[in-house]
């Protein structure tokens, strides 16, 4: 009972948080576009010929020449009934570009967050274990590389051997050019999701290779890990019992932690691979003045970031046995 | 006299340190270390702290850092063991009773980790039940096998390390720094753990800075100075004014003592890496000898006891 009271206390704190980080990000993120060249009459127009009187019009509908005090006020009155505006590249409402591009990164970040991070586990774990030897070398110089080498470079080296020269996937896009969304089957979905997949996934796995790696080595120089040697506990039973249990809490509030650059990661690998995801969408909104787009994905991807930072912290908070069981006692 | 249990002979531990640059230099923290322990019986090595007694444990149960070197041998049954035979034997035959509650694993519950690794459910039920018998009899209930090592006092963990030790059925137990920190309640119920070990005819060595500790229980007493053992003297010389003790330094160490006149010695035990090239104790000693400057002398087995001075080449 105690517990379930102080993860609520702890909940509706970072609630509070939450809210004050979001009015925040929204009111620079607004006031940042306002200052900007960007004009969303000219981007609406683009190429099209219209005289200076349509333009005034739709200037006026769209409240151009208000102050910012009016169009933040319209907007986030708008934002409260669960209204982003409408896209002007898609031209259709930015909650649906949103829930459509957000469901296909999230599947992208998901799957590669889970793969680098057990992969990365199991790496950092033996490179740990066999310090010094042959094989911790090469997942240490593996790691290395990654970590320095650029995301969009790792990713285009993958899109050219993989897709070019072995012409195992296709070079890129959601689904086959010209076939309809319903035809789509789930293989195809399926063969252009696993490359940027692959991407960001061996991209992720360096940072948590080398930090369990790290974790690993420093709980065997423990007086606890000396101790049960000391105790005729050995080799991989050793690892397993006293090694795993101490590295696996901080491997997985460090993965959490990743979701912000898992994000970053996934914008630059969307780019090159072309899969229409958030990351896209949000390069195409930028570089294609879509105001409305772009701030509805601020948000987002602000939530997506919080969210992650927050599951970090109550799997830090919730889940250790010292501070859980150390607060019903205390 | 018993049989004996550990033979330790001429063990050296250094460890190679970078000074300037990428100078080396063997640090020689234990430099010559003999002493033996036998069935039934309590033996202390009594030094400082920081002089690297604990290398000692570590070096019988093969645990030293890879950058140590260890010399000399040390036999457990009378043959000497390797580094293999270390790792056979420890856990099983001998037994560590670590310093502190750090030695336990902060997320594993009490009573896994005193079972420790087991093959198969049937072995861990029956370790289980000889781990909660043992535990009775260290008057620690059933809610201690649940409980996390930063919820034990400090009675309970010294409690749960000494029956950790004793779950294997061990002959012989090193005990290192049993004793600091806790007060003189649990001081004395920890040292009567010991006592009934002996009783069982379990070998103790008792590696310690704690004199008083030392005297209550030891059979014998291994002063560590400076690297070296300098005497093993047997508990009962150390009474009146301590004459029957042989070394300069233990005399000294002994009339420190509050009850003895509380005399202090000038001085201090020179650090690893700046020991006279004679004698360790040639500095401070009142009866030194000319060749003591430049010679290092050897420990003189004299039966029961053991002594390194010249003084005493020629028996007492």
């Amino acid at each position: 009972m105690m517990k379930n009271e102080k993860l609520l206390k702890f909940l509706g704190k970072k609630l509070i948080r939450f809210i004050i980080l979001i009015i925040f990000v929204i009111l620079l993120s607004f006031l940042l576009i306002d200052l900007s060249p960007i004009n969303p009459v000219k981007t609406y127009v683009s190429n099209m010929i219209v005289s200076q009187e349509q333009i005034a019009a739709l200037e006026a509908y769209w409240g151009v020449n208000q102050p910012i005090t009016t169009k933040l006020v319209n907007w986030l009155g708008n934002i409260i009934h669960g209204d982003l505006g409408t896209s002007l590249i898609f031209r259709m409402p930015v909650v649906d570009v949103i829930k459509e591009r957000f469901t296909a990164s999230l599947i992208l970040m998901l799957t590669s967050w889970l793969f680098s991070g057990i992969l990365g586990f199991i790496l950092g774990v033996i490179a740990g274990f066999k310090k010094d030897t042959i094989i911790d070398k090469v997942i240490k110089v593996y790691c290395y590389i990654l970590q320095s080498a650029p995301t969009f470079w790792i990713a285009l080296i993958i899109l050219m051997i993989f897709a070019v020269y072995l012409g195992w996937f296709p070079t890129g896009l959601g689904v086959p050019i010209g076939t309809l969304s319903e035809d789509v089957s789930f293989l195809d979905w399926l063969k252009r999701l696993i490359l940027p997949m692959i991407t960001l996934s061996i991209i992720g796995v360096a940072s948590i290779a080398l930090f369990t790696r790290d974790k690993l080595i420093e709980v065997m120089n423990t007086d606890y890990f000396l101790f049960s040697k000391a105790r005729g506990e050995s080799g991989w039973n050793l690892i397993k019992r006293h090694g795993i249990r101490n590295i696996l809490l901080p491997a997985i509030t460090l993965q959490f932690l990743g979701f912000s650059e898992l994000f970053g990661g996934t914008v630059l690998v969307e780019q090159v691979f072309t899969y229409p995801g958030i990351g896209q969408a949000a390069v195409s909104a930028g570089l294609r003045s879509d105001v409305p787009l772009l701030l509805g994905i601020v948000i987002c991807s602000t939530i997506f970031v919080y969210s992650g930072n927050l599951i970090a912290d109550i799997v830090y908070n919730f889940v250790d046995p010292r501070i859980k069981e150390g607060e019903d006692n205390g | 006299m018993m049989n004996k249990l550990l033979d330790v002979e001429n063990v050296s531990i250094s460890f190679i340190q970078y000074t300037a640059g990428l100078n080396q230099r063997d640090l020689k923290v234990i430099t010559d270390l003999t002493l033996d322990v036998s069935e039934a019986e309590i033996l202390a090595v009594l030094g400082s702290s920081g002089s690297g007694k604990s290398l000692l444990a570590h070096a019988i149960f093969g645990i030293l850092p890879e950058n140590a070197n260890l010399s000399g041998t040390i036999k457990y049954g009378g043959k000497v063991l390797s580094q293999k035979d270390k790792e056979e034997i420890r856990g099983k035959d001998i037994a560590l009773i670590p310093q502190s509650v750090n030695f336990l694993d902060p997320l594993m519950k009490i009573s896994d980790q005193a079972i420790g690794y087991t093959e198969n459910d049937n072995e861990k039920k029956e370790k289980k039940i000889k781990q909660r018998k043992i535990f009775e009899q260290y008057n620690l209930g059933p809610e201690v096998d649940d409980m996390y090592p930063f919820q034990l006092s400090g009675g309970m963990a010294r409690r749960v390390l000494v029956s950790t030790a004793l779950l294997s059925k061990p002959k012989l137990v090193v005990a290192d720094e049993p004793t600091p920190g806790l007060d003189q309640k649990t001081v004395k119920e920890t040292l009567n753990h010991f006592k009934k070990m002996k009783e069982d005819g379990v070998g103790v060595l008792l590696i310690t800075h704690d004199i008083h500790a030392a005297l209550e229980i030891a059979d014998r007493i291994g002063i560590f100075y400076a690297g070296y053992v300098i005497e093993i003297a047997e508990n009962k010389d150390f009474s009146g004014d301590g004459e029957n003790l042989l070394h300069p330094y233990t005399k000294a160490l002994y009339n420190a003592l509050p009850a003895n006149g509380f005399k202090l010695t000038k001085g201090h035990q020179p650090l690893h890496g700046e020991i006279p090239k004679g004698c360790p104790y040639y500095d401070r000693c009142e009866i030194r000898l000319d060749k003591c400057s430049e010679e290092r002398p050897q420990l003189i087995n004299l039966g029961n006891k053991k002594v390194r001075c010249f003084k005493y080449e020629d028996g007492v």
